[in-house]
C-alpha cells in the first residue's frame, strides 16, 4: 500500500515539475497588450473562476480576451444587472469572479451594486467598469469614482497595462481581505492603449465553501442596520490600509511642485513634468488622508490632475488641505493631455504645433456597405416619421443625410420613451403615431419591459426590431439571438417574433429592409393601424457574418448624374470627376451588393447581378 | 534613446490596427519599451481612424501630441491633410495615393477636394505618395496595403528590417505569409 502512494505521490511531483516548467515558460514572456487583454490574462492568472458582462466600448475585449485564452468560464448577460448578479452568484459560491462593463452599464448595475457592498463577498468579486472621457463612443461622460464614493467600495485605478494586470491581482486580495466587492476603473486610453506586461506567477483556481449566511446574504432590513455598520467598519480600515499601501506611490522629484494624480493622467503628468514630485494613487477610494497631508507639506506648491470630475480635489479641500492648482485651469470635460496640463501650470506649449488643415469634408462613421439599417432609414427619412431611437449602430440614422432619428437617451429608452410620446399625442388630440427603432441585443438588454409597458398600458406605437443577431456596435458579440455564445459552440436562439407576440402583441410581422417597397408598405400599415404594432427584419450583420454578394454596376450611358441614389449614404457610391455633370461610379472594392441603392435609380441605371 | 512617435492615419476596414501591432511587436522585440493606441468602437467602418506607436527607452503617454511625429504613415490621401499637423518640422510622410470617399462625400454632401496631393506637398517637405493599392495587388491580394505601408516608412524607423518581417511571419496567417512579405518589400521598394 505504501509503495503504491510514493510511487503515486512521486508520479505526481513529476507532473507537476512538468507543468511548472511549461507554465513558467509562458507565464514570464514579456508581451504588448491593451489594458483589456492585461485585465483578462491576470483574471486567468489570479484563480479566476467565473466572469460575465455586457459589451460596451472601452469594456468588450476584457470578456474577449477571457474566452480567447480560454481556460476560464466566460459568458455574455443580456444586460449589466444580469451580469453583476450572476457574478455575485459565483462569489457567494466560492469562485473568485469578474463583472465587465462600461460606465452607463454600471448605472443599470446600480441596483445589485448598492446593496452587494452591505452583504460583501464570499470569494473575491471583481467590477471593472470601462469609463471613457471625451465620450468616443458614448453617450455620456460620467466618472465611475462617483460610484466608488456612492456605493462605499474600494476602487482601483491602473495607469497603464502592466498596472492593471497587477491591480487586477490586488483587487481580488482586497475583496477578500476586506470582505468587499472591488472596482476596477480603466479608461479608454488604459483599456485600448497597449503596453509591456509582465505576468506574476500564475494561481490555481480555487473554489471555496459555497456560503450560507442567513444574516449576511439576506438583506431584510434587521440584517441590513447591522451590515451598513460593518461597512462604515470597513471602510475605517480601508483608509488605515491607503496610508500604507504600495497602491499608493510617492515619487519625490523637485518640490516646488507636488501633483497628486492616478490612471491615466500620471502619464500625462510624467510627460508634461518628468522631475516633479508625484503622489499616484492607485487606490482612489477612499484617499489616504495623511499621506496627502505629510505629501503637500513638503512641496511648494500643490496640484491635482484628475480627467472629468473633482473628487480627489473635493475630499483634498475638505482635509483643510492647500490646492494650488486644480479644477478651473483643468477642465471638467473631455479628456486630458500633457499640453493641457502644462497650460493649467502655467507653462507655454512644449511643441510648437501647427494648426490643423481646416475645412476638409469630415468622415463620419456611417452605416456599413451592405447593412440592413440602410434601407430601413432611407424610408424612414422619406416618411418624414418621429423616430425614437436606441444604442446600436442604428443610432447613426440620426446622422445627415437621412436625419433620421429624434430622440436617443439610453439602452432600450426607444420603446418605452415612443409609449410616452404616443399617450401625451393622445392626450393632445394629435394623430402622429411614433416609431421606435432598436436593435436585437438591446432588445433582450431592456426593451422588453417597455414593451410590455406599452401592450398593458393600451399604448400605440409602431416598433421596428432590427433583428441582426450580433451586438453590432462593440464589434459583433454574441447575444441570446445569435445561437452561438461567447465561447463558442450552439446555444438555444431565442424566436424573436414568438417573444413579441407572448408579451401581448397582436400585430407583429416580419419585414426585409433590403427590399424598400415592401419595407415602405409595412411602415405605413404599422402607422395606420391604431395599437402597438412591431415589425422585426432578421437580415444578419453584414461585417459579422461576412455577407458579400456580386457588385451592382452603373450604366454610364443610362445614369443621368440625379444623385437618387446617392440618398442612401453608402461609401460605395461617389460622383464621378471629370464630365460637366458627374455621373455615380460604383466603387467594387467596397460595394456588398445588397442593392438598395438601385431601387432608387429612376433611369434603370444601376444593375444588381 | 529619445522617444520616436509615429502617427497611422486611415480609414476603418483598412487595417490600421494590424500595420500599429507589427510595429509595436518589432519594438517589443527589439528589446525597447513602446505603448500603441488607438480609438475604436464608433470608427468600425468608414470613419476615420488614427493610431500612435511609441518607441523609446522608458515610454509614458500612449498619446502623440500634434507637432511632434517622427512618422506620419497615411493609408489615404485626404486622411494625410487631415493629420498633417501632427508632423514635426522636418518629419517624413508615406501616403497611399488612392482615395477613398468619405460618407460625406458619397452621400452628395461634401466634394472631395482635387487639390489634396498640392496641399500635402506644400504643408510637408519630406512627403512621399505610393499606390499601395497596386503594389499590394501585385503582391497577390488588395488587402496588404496596410503591409505595403509598413514597409513604405521602414527605412526611417529605428527598427530593424529583419525584426520586422520576423514579426510579420509570426502575425500572418499561414497563407498570408507571402503576399505580407511581399506587400512589405514592394513598399520598402517603392518609397
Amino acid at each position: 500500500m505504501k509503495c503504491v502512494k510514493i510511487g503515486e505521490f512521486l508520479r505526481t511531483v513529476l507532473i507537476m515539475r512538468a507543468l511548472n516548467a511549461q507554465l513558467n515558460k509562458v507565464v514570464y514572456m514579456k508581451k504588448i497588450i491593451s489594458g483589456n487583454e492585461a485585465i483578462a490574462l491576470s483574471f486567468q492568472d489570479s484563480g479566476g473562476v467565473f466572469a460575465s458582462g455586457y459589451p460596451g466600448t472601452p469594456s468588450t475585449e476584457t470578456l474577449e480576451e477571457v474566452a480567447r485564452l480560454g481556460e476560464v468560464y466566460c459568458e455574455w448577460a443580456p444586460n449589466e444587472k444580469v451580469a453583476l448578479e450572476s457574478v455575485i452568484g459565483a462569489s457567494v459560491a466560492g469562485g473568485r469572479t469578474l463583472a465587465t462593463m462600461k460606465h452607463v452599464g454600471v448605472n443599470v448595475a446600480a441596483d445589485p451594486l448598492m446593496t452587494l457592498t452591505y452583504t460583501g463577498v464570499n470569494a473575491g468579486l471583481i467590477l471593472m467598469v470601462a469609463d471613457d472621457p471625451g465620450m468616443h463612443s458614448s453617450q455620456n461622460e460620467q466618472d465611475s469614482r462617483n460610484y466608488a464614493k456612492f456605493a462605499k467600495v474600494p476602487m482601483l485605478d491602473p495607469s497603464d497595462s502592466q498596472d492593471a494586470y497587477d491591480f487586477t491581482r490586488a483587487a481580488f486580495e482586497l475583496s477578500e481581505k476586506f470582505d468587499t466587492p472591488v472596482m476596477l476603473r480603466t479608461t479608454t486610453r488604459i483599456s485600448h492603449a497597449k503596453g509591456v506586461v509582465v505576468p506574476k506567477e500564475r494561481i490555481a483556481p480555487k473554489v471555496a465553501a459555497w456560503a450560507k449566511d442567513v444574516p449576511k446574504y439576506v438583506m431584510l432590513p434587521n440584517f441590513g442596520k447591522i451590515r451598513h455598520q460593518v461597512i462604515e467598519e470597513r471602510l475605517l480600515k480601508l483608509t488605515e490600509f491607503a496610508e500604507t499601501t504600495e497602491l499608493n506611490r510617492v515619487e519625490m522629484g523637485d518640490t516646488d511642485l507636488g501633483i497628486v494624480t492616478s490612471g491615466i493622467s500620471y502619464q500625462y503628468v510624467r510627460e508634461a513634468f518628468p522631475d516633479a514630485s508625484v503622489l499616484k494613487l492607485g487606490l482612489v477610494h477612499p484617499l489616504p488622508p495623511e499621506k496627502i497631508r505629510e505629501f503637500a507639506s513638503r512641496v511648494q506648491r500643490l496640484m491635482v490632475v484628475e480627467e472629468m470630475d473633482a473628487i480627489f480635489e473635493e475630499q483634498i479641500r475638505a482635509l483643510g488641505i492647500r490646492v494650488d492648482i486644480g479644477k478651473g485651469p483643468i477642465s471638467l470635460c473631455g479628456e486630458l493631455n500633457a499640453e493641457l496640463i502644462r497650460a493649467a501650470a502655467g507653462l507655454a506649449p512644449a511643441a510648437g504645433a501647427p494648426a490643423p488643415v481646416e475645412n476638409l469634408p469630415q468622415r463620419p462613421p456611417t452605416f456599413c456597405p451592405g447593412c440592413a439599417h440602410r434601407g430601413l432609414f432611407t424610408i424612414l427619412a422619406k416618411l418624414k416619421a418621429f423616430v425614437s431611437g436606441d444604442i446600436g449602430c442604428y443610432t447613426l440614422g440620426a446622422l445627415p443625410p437621412m436625419s433620421a432619428m429624434h430622440c436617443c437617451i439610453c439602452m432600450g429608452a426607444s420603446i418605452s420613451a415612443a409609449h410616452g410620446m404616443a399617450k401625451v399625442n393622445e392626450i393632445a388630440g394629435r394623430s402622429e403615431k411614433p416609431v421606435a427603432v432598436i436593435g436585437d441585443s438591446t432588445f433582450f438588454h431592456s426593451g422588453i419591459t417597455g414593451l410590455l409597458s406599452m401592450v398593458y398600458n393600451k399604448g400605440n406605437a409602431l416598433v421596428i426590431i432590427m433583428d441582426n443577431r450580433t451586438t453590432g456596435m462593440t464589434g459583433g458579440q454574441e447575444n441570446p439571438g445569435s445561437g452561438s455564445a461567447l465561447m463558442g459552440g450552439e446555444a438555444p436562439q431565442v424566436d424573436m417574433l414568438a417573444l413579441v407576440k407572448v408579451l401581448g402583441v397582436e400585430n407583429a410581422v416580419e419585414i426585409d429592409s433590403y427590399n424598400l417597397p415592401a419595407t415602405e408598405a409595412a411602415i405605413r400599415k404599422g402607422l395606420g393601424t391604431p395599437g402597438p404594432y412591431v415589425l422585426v427584419d432578421k437580415n444578419p450583420c453584414v461585417l459579422r457574418y461576412r455577407v458579400k454578394k456580386p457588385q451592382v454596376t452603373v450604366d454610364q450611358e443610362k445614369c443621368t448624374g440625379c444623385r437618387a441614389c446617392l440618398k442612401v449614404a453608402c461609401v460605395a457610391l461617389g460622383l464621378t470627376a471629370g464630365s460637366d455633370k458627374p455621373k455615380v461610379a460604383v466603387d467594387p472594392n467596397i460595394c456588398s451588393g445588397c442593392g438598395v441603392c438601385t431601387q432608387l435609380c429612376k433611369f434603370d441605371a444601376m444593375t444588381k447581378a | 534613446m529619445e522617444i520616436f512617435n509615429i502617427v497611422i492615419a486611415g480609414v476603418g476596414g483598412q487595417g490600421v490596427l494590424l500595420a500599429s501591432k507589427v510595429l509595436a511587436e518589432s519594438a517589443l522585440a527589439s528589446g525597447l519599451d513602446v505603448k500603441q493606441n488607438e480609438v475604436h468602437g464608433m470608427a468600425q467602418r468608414g470613419g476615420s481612424v488614427i493610431s500612435f506607436v511609441r518607441i523609446g527607452d522608458k515610454v509614458n503617454a500612449p498619446v502623440v501630441m500634434p507637432g511632434t511625429a517622427d512618422v506620419l504613415i497615411s493609408f489615404e490621401p485626404l486622411e494625410a491633410l487631415r493629420y498633417l499637423h501632427y508632423l514635426k518640422p522636418g518629419g517624413k510622410l508615406v501616403y497611399n495615393t488612392v482615395p477613398i470617399n468619405p460618407s460625406t462625400v458619397a452621400s452628395g454632401l461634401a466634394v472631395y477636394p482635387k487639390d489634396v496631393e498640392e496641399r500635402i506637398a506644400k504643408g510637408c517637405g519630406n512627403a512621399y505618395g505610393i499606390d499601395a493599392l497596386a503594389i499590394a495587388k501585385e503582391a497577390g491580394n488588395a488587402k496588404a496595403v496596410n503591409m505595403v505601408m509598413v514597409g513604405s516608412v521602414m527605412n526611417s524607423l529605428p527598427l530593424d528590417a529583419k525584426v520586422v518581417e520576423n514579426v510579420v511571419r509570426e502575425l500572418s496567417k499561414d497563407k498570408g505569409v507571402d503576399v505580407n512579405l511581399k506587400a512589405l518589400k514592394g513598399g520598402a521598394a517603392a518609397a
